[in-house]
């Protein structure tokens, strides 16, 4: 059973902006999902047309086998949503907004109050219950915004930039409550521009880039795709030029810093062997960014733009 | 009919019109008090200073004569703007999503509204009321006619509100009918006048005011007096409610004003 089937969809505002052309994507059950792509690339749409606050053009979605244009409220119920921007009453108090969340979705009010308990002291805003949304700070408001797209206990959840200026404690504590949640079963479809959080939690993606998918693989197979990787060493002594390594593509950035570009198969100690050779001495080696990113960046420039 | 009386959309509309009593009652200075303080005024000014002045109308004081429009005024002026503004409030802070992306019909969402906006409406009036039993005596001749009319009156204006609000992109837009349109049709609706002292022509161009007919309906039932036939007034209301309900429908189905 898929937890998400998209089938040609399309979306064209009324402005005449192309926002979707021809989408497809099945996300199976249980799955840990990752839709990424720059800003304007149509992610938000996608999600709007989900949960039905964007009005698609053309195309089929089926949620749970439910579909979208014959079975609205059996799709809809099956589904929980956490926005990218906030879109709560400010003036309501934490506990009524959840609660009346989990009314909409025709859940008792007794079994409101209960998983309004569990999921706010899960994300530690239990204690803020009886305070008015707009006294949370950033991060509070986002795990409110988490609490209540669980009041129906949605089989899927679609998180739109979920630890969009969150701090890293916070963030952290996120990935741990989402991969708990993604292993009792809830299947998660996440946008994010923090790739290393896409990489460390998803185990598929999808890339769209000015309205159309352009990958579409499981995440490890994706990431083999990358022919090569970017690393940035700190040398002890200062150099006046790049040195030449052999078979190796080599930059400097300044007098300590020195830019490798590796292909898949050179190893590193190809490149340490070299550098031994030159005479040069590594104080620290890291990546310039995370493998997703590097791919991500390469599959969404511009032909001829180099990064 | 099973989208309305399934289990789960019976909470959900339970859970907006909770929501909705809360809000108005919560903020009752701003919701309830005003219309109770300018119904005094009128009573203390137009009923029993210049009232005492004036001759019965239709055998009734001028004082008793007031009170049903002053009444109906309170129930839609009230349904009206309990309405629009919370729905429009909903979507300036965007908390409309909350209900948009519930697997709530659309029917539910304008019948929860519909209803905590008539109740806002007809608490007032009833509180209208019970001030204007301060200055005079009402012995209401039809509680059916009364009843239903202002059931159906709130209604109606509780969901001219909603609709205003779906359409409405900034707050000038959800103030601006009851500003500019609904309250002066209100005041030449026959709050404060009888028709028959028109000029036949004036009668005639005065009973193209909807709001004219409901007043003198409700007025019917409450004191047994009106310049019209109540059958028509119902007729009118009701025609306009089922056109209103269309018409909503259809608003929600579209996703205008709410959906992109």
């Amino acid at each position: 059973m898929y937890a998400l089937e998209v089938n040609h969809l399309h979306k064209t505002y009324a402005n005449g902006l192309v926002a979707l052309k021809d989408i497809n994507l099945t996300v199976p059950e249980g799955d840990f999902f990752a839709l990424l792509g720059k800003n304007g690339a149509g992610k938000s749409t996608t999600i709007g047309i989900l949960c039905s606050l964007v009005n698609k053009t053309s195309g089929k979605i089926k949620i749970f086998g439910h579909d979208m244009d014959k079975q609205l409220y059996a799709a809809k119920s099956c589904i929980g949503v956490v926005p990218q921007e906030f879109n709560f009453n400010p003036f309501e108090k934490i506990s009524q907004i959840v609660i009346n969340q989990a009314g909409y979705y025709g859940v008792p009010w007794r079994v409101a109050c209960q998983r309004a308990e569990k999921y706010l002291k899960k994300l530690g805003l239990w204690e803020k219950r009886h305070q008015p949304a707009m006294r949370l700070s950033g991060g509070m408001k986002r795990r409110l915004m988490i609490v209540r797209a669980l009041m129906n206990e949605p089989p899927l959840l679609v998180l739109d930039e979920p630890t969009a200026g969150v701090d890293i404690e916070l963030r952290h504590g996120l990935w741990e409550f989402l991969t708990e949640l993604n292993n009792s079963g809830t299947t998660i479809i996440l946008t994010t521009h923090y790739l290393e959080e896409a990489e460390h939690l998803c185990r598929h993606v999808a890339i769209i880039d000015h309205g159309k998918i352009i990958e579409d693989a499981p995440m490890k197979s994706l990431i083999q795709q990358l022919h090569v990787q970017t690393l940035v060493l700190d040398i002890a002594a200062p150099l006046d030029d790049a040195p030449k390594l052999e078979g190796i593509k080599c930059r400097q950035l300044d007098k300590t810093t020195l830019e490798i570009e590796l292909n898949i198969t050179q190893t590193i100690n190809v490149l340490f062997a070299a550098l031994n050779k030159a005479g040069i001495t590594v104080v620290s080696l890291r990546q310039k960014i995370n493998r997703l990113e590097e791919l991500f960046v390469r599959l969404t420039q511009p032909a001829g733009v180099s990064s | 009919m099973n989208l309305i009386i399934s289990y789960p959309n019976r909470v959900a509309l339970y859970t907006i019109l909770r929501k909705e009593t809360t809000r108005f009652l919560r903020i009752w200075t701003q919701t309830l008090l005003p219309s109770a303080i300018t119904s005094t005024l009128y009573f203390i000014i137009f009923g029993k200073l210049i009232g005492s002045q004036i001759q019965p109308i239709h055998g009734v004081s001028y004082m008793q004569y007031i009170v049903p429009g002053l009444v109906m005024q309170a129930i839609m002026l009230n349904a009206y703007s309990n309405t629009s503004s919370s729905f429009f409030g909903a979507k300036f802070s965007r908390s409309v999503e909350e209900m948009l992306v519930s697997s709530m019909p659309d029917l539910t969402i304008m019948l929860g509204y519909t209803a905590g906006g008539a109740l806002r409406g007809i608490l007032t009036g009833c509180i209208v009321l019970m001030i204007s039993m301060l200055f005079t005596h009402i012995h209401i001749q039809s509680f059916t006619i009364v009843i239903l009319m202002a059931v159906l009156s709130a209604l109606l204006f509780s969901l001219g509100g909603l609709i205003n609000a779906i359409f409405a992109k900034k707050f000038d837009d959800v103030s601006f009918v009851p500003t500019f349109i609904l309250t002066p049709l209100t005041y030449l609706g026959g709050i404060f006048f009888s028709i028959s002292q028109l000029s036949p022509f004036w009668q005639k161009v005065a009973l193209l005011n909807p709001i004219l007919n409901i007043v003198d309906t409700f007025r019917q039932g409450m004191l047994g007096t009106s310049d019209i036939d109540v059958r028509f007034g119902f007729l009118l209301v009701t025609v306009l409610f089922l056109i209103l309900i269309g018409w909503c429908m259809m608003l929600l189905r579209r996703g205008t004003g709410l959906r992109t």
